[in-house]
């Protein structure tokens, strides 16, 4: 292993890891504010919408990211509706997440008695204060871990960007050993960059997530 | 004579096709204590949700304090702080500590401030012996400590009315004492208090009356004697009956000869 050539191909690297990182949190994100919204709407069995979002949630689920992504950027050019490689990543990560995170989130708020909330309208409290302060910080407590793993699993699928010609981690690696065989270096700095990427999330993750937990569940 | 703080009038509850409670009057008196017997299935839990609101009513009417409190103008809110109730399962919000749990309404219903929601919980907490026990969070305590803090979160409201359903039921039968002894002390007190229970040594000990529903609707009432002594109805002494064994009597060969 050559410790030059790898500090040669650094900067490609910390270039493609930051772009990675920020279409994968971009798209964390917006999976998290997909993902609630959907699951409020499911759990409240808004008409219409609730089922809309049923089939939105098994068709994201139950098809590859590829698949999404080829069909966001090869297949809306098509019908007239192009969009950049970056934002297609962005977007694909969303919806797939977002239908990951909406399940976490139902069966969060469904694991929650209805004698819970029923206890906080006995004592006087409004639907909103229930929400707020019982529904949801139990619910979220419960879906804690469900969460964590999706996030995870939202970064790595990041791997599959190189696709639609990002120039994400896999698709530095993936270039730079066609142009010059340092196989062994090039894959050495993709495992490296990617538990950067990863482990900070996995171990902030578990302290976030027995702070949350410790009421319910205890160390 | 006591004014009558609750009353009842001709109220009828169904689920869907289902009718489960039918025309069913009662007046509770301040300062009294009522207790409600009847067999499983038979709609105490349901008539005590009827009361606060839990669940709507299909006819009739209910009076707190001479308000009516089933209409639509009607603010359950409000009406809900004055009637506290306790479940079987204590529900205690499991997130929260026994502290939290108790200054939770107050502070966010009655907008108390925390440093008095909190002094008053403490003196609570006391009176049921759990003072030690305020930081605790509910996954921590025994199902007799969490039904006392629960029993305490209803006290904190300040509740005219207090509502009680089989509030022993899911307890080892060593903790049962410690939640009947506060139930006791509360109605010594002068609290006016509705309790479903099986517990019938308990029913005797701290009813001012005993109503004995089944099928929906009440069957027989009466003072504490007066039931258990002299039930007057068929239902209310097959009911009875199940609480009590008659002796065995063993056949000849077995007597004193152990196999
Ligand atoms: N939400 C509900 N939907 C339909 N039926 C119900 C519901 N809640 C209670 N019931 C029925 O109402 C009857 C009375 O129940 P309940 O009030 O719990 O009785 P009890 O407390 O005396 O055991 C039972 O037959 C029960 O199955
Ligand atoms: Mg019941």
């Amino acid at each position: 292993m050559d410790l030059e050539v790898m500090k040669e191909y650094m900067p490609l690297y910390r270039e493609a890891f930051f772009l990675t990182m920020k279409i994968g949190w971009i798209g964390i994100l917006g999976a998290v504010i997909i993902g609630f919204a959907a699951a409020v709407v499911r759990l409240l069995k808004i008409p219409v919408l609730h089922r809309i979002l049923g089939a939105y949630i098994e068709l994201f689920r139950n098809t590859p990211l590829l698949v999404q992504l080829f069909f966001l950027y090869f297949g809306l050019p098509k019908l007239g509706l192009s969009i950049s490689a970056p934002f297609c990543g962005a977007l694909g990560l969303m919806l797939l997440g977002g239908a990951y995170m909406a399940e976490t989130f139902r069966s969060g708020f469904e694991a929650i008695p209805v004698l819970q909330t029923e206890t906080a309208r006995a004592l006087g409290m409004s639907k909103f204060q229930t929400t707020v302060h019982v529904l949801l910080p139990e619910a979220l407590s419960v879906s804690m871990p469900g969460f964590t793993a999706n996030m995870i699993f939202l970064l790595k699928e990041t791997s599959v960007f190189s696709a639609i010609s990002l120039m994400d981690l896999m698709f530095t690696a993936k270039d730079l050993i066609g142009l010059y065989f340092r196989t062994v270096e090039c894959l050495t700095l993709l495992v490296v960059f990617y538990l950067f990427l990863l482990l900070p999330v996995s171990i902030l993750g578990s302290i976030v997530e027995r702070r949350v937990r410790y009421a319910e569940f205890g160390a | 004579m006591a004014k009558e703080l609750l009353k009842i009038e001709h109220i009828t509850k169904s689920f869907d096709e289902t009718v489960i409670l039918r025309d069913l009057s009662l007046t509770v008196k301040e300062g009294e204590v009522l207790v409600i017997v009847g067999p499983s299935g038979c709609g105490k839990s349901t008539f005590l949700r009827c009361i606060n609101g839990l669940e709507t009513i299909q006819e009739g009417s209910i009076y707190l304090d001479g308000e009516k409190i089933n209409d639509r103008s009607a603010n359950l809110e409000k009406v809900r702080q004055k009637i506290g109730m306790v479940f079987q399962n204590y529900e205690l919000f499991p997130h929260k500590t026994v502290l939290q749990n108790i200054t939770m309404a107050p502070m966010l219903v009655q907008k108390k401030p925390k440093a008095e929601a909190e002094k008053e919980a403490l003196s609570l907490l006391e009176r049921v012996g759990l003072s030690d026990r305020k930081n605790f969070y509910p996954r921590q305590l025994s199902g007799g400590q969490k039904q006392r803090v629960a029993i305490v979160r209803a006290l904190a409201m300040h509740p005219e009315i207090l509502l009680f359903d089989e509030v022993t039921a899911a307890l080892d039968p060593e903790m049962v004492r410690e939640v009947l002894d506060v139930m006791l002390d509360l109605a010594k007190e002068g609290r006016t208090m509705i309790v479903v229970t099986h517990e019938m040594s308990f029913a005797r000990a701290v009813a001012d009356r005993i109503v004995f529903m089944d099928g929906g609707n009440i069957v027989e009432e009466g003072t504490p004697s007066e039931f258990f002594d002299n039930p007057q109805t068929d239902r209310a002494k097959k009911f009875l009956s199940t609480f009590s064994f008659d002796r065995i009597e063993k056949k000849d060969e077995y007597a004193g000869n152990p196999i």
